[in-house]
């Protein structure tokens, strides 16, 4: 098979967790939404690595993993911070710099 | 034959996870969806040589990112959904146009870019296996990355607990404060707690109010919170209403008729009566 489908999908993906970040407004989906577009580029990065026999593009995808969950832990920690003083998890809510 | 088969199987399950993700309400069933989605990426990559990464994705990212989200939308609250009112003007017509903008533009760059139609394959890259290969490269020539990625690891952590740490201001009220603010403030009838749900009523549920002896539901009987998320049976259901049958059996019959017809409904409920001390004990 074409390895180049599953670059079309990894581009599909992208896009509509580029659609979630700029549409939705709670900030949880607005945040898995991130997260989808993180793992569409690691699978752009897998489809490479194989299609070029080179082990590489594999480490990225999983340094990428590694940060992903780095970023959700303090991202989620800012969200129920911002819920805790807010009452709320839209992002149009946390509009001011003071919280 | 079978990646293919695998392919074009899986790549639609993904792409309407992802849309379920965008297109859903509740951020419940987003992050459902998106567990999905991550599942067949976990197999795409098992199917293109990368099994250490597929089981990485199923363990990090379907087993502590989604469970990791999933506990914040139950603390944030599982009915918070979105309001459909745009807060910029044609914003959701404009960011469709411009997602379908860039899948032409980016689908456009993959297929005409000259890419190997057959891959090269990992055979000659992974003569151990891939876990061995993939620990050669981590711990040889990307190692001072890795290391990097574990203190990275650790302030986040750090960081995590500190920002969700909340100093306590006032001191944890002790149960002999409790009691006395209770003899002192509450009503003399509370001071021995306030009634347990489903007492007496025909459910013992934690949403159902207790019937006072004079047959009144009591609203006191349930928690706040379930008050408040509308998630309580109405009082009103559980009123006691004679009915005429209890009318005529009074009137007419013996008592022990009445006492039959009771032991009856006692019987129905009989599964859950044994519950009766654990709810209140959880309530309480």
């Amino acid at each position: 098979m074409n390895p180049t489908n599953y670059l079309v999908l990894s581009v599909i993906l992208f896009s509509i967790g580029a659609a979630g970040v700029l549409v939705r407004r709670n900030a949880l989906v607005a945040f898995m939404s991130v997260e989808l577009m993180l793992n569409a580029a690691n699978l752009a990065f897998v489809t490479f690595a194989r299609m070029h026999g080179n082990l590489d593009g594999q480490i990225v995808a999983f340094f990428v993993m590694v940060v992903a969950a780095a970023e959700v832990v303090v991202g989620l920690a800012i969200i129920v911070t911002i819920f805790r003083t807010r009452r709320s998890a839209s992002v149009d809510d946390a509009s001011l710099l003071k919280l | 034959m079978g990646e293919a088969a695998l392919f074009w199987i899986m790549a639609p399950i993904a792409v309407l996870g992802a849309l379920g993700l965008v297109l859903s309400r509740k951020a419940v069933h987003g992050a459902l969806s998106l567990a999905v989605t991550m599942i067949s990426l976990a197999l795409f990559y098992i199917a293109q040589e990368a099994a250490f990464l597929g089981v990485v994705q199923i363990v990090v990212y379907t087993g502590a990112i989604m469970m990791l989200f999933l506990f914040v939308i139950m603390l944030v609250g599982v009915d918070s959904s979105d309001s459909r009112v745009e807060t910029i003007r044609n914003q959701r017509a404009a960011a469709t146009l411009a997602v379908l903008g860039v899948i032409v533009l980016l689908t456009a760059v993959t297929v005409r870019a000259t890419l190997p139609e057959e891959p090269a394959g990992l055979t000659q890259a992974t003569p151990d296996g891939n876990v061995a290969a993939i620990a050669d490269l981590i711990f040889g020539t990307y190692v001072w990355a890795f290391e990097v990625v574990a203190a990275l690891l650790i302030t986040a952590a750090v960081g995590a607990m500190t920002l969700t740490h909340r100093e306590r201001i006032f001191n944890r009220p002790t149960q002999k404060e409790l009691s006395i603010k209770r003899f002192s403030e509450g009503a003399p009838g509370d001071a021995a707690g306030l009634p347990v749900p489903g007492v007496y009523a025909r459910h013992n549920a934690v949403d159902t109010p207790a019937l006072l002896p004079d047959g009144t539901p009591s609203e006191a009987s349930i928690n706040r919170v379930l008050v408040a998320r509308g998630a309580a049976r109405s009082t009103e259901e559980f009123r006691h209403r004679p009915t005429p049958a209890d009318i005529e059996a009074g009137a007419t019959e013996t008592r022990s008729s009445v006492e039959g017809e009771g032991r009856l409904a006692s019987d129905a409920d009989e599964p859950a009566a044994g519950d009766d001390d654990t709810t209140g004990g959880e309530r309480a």
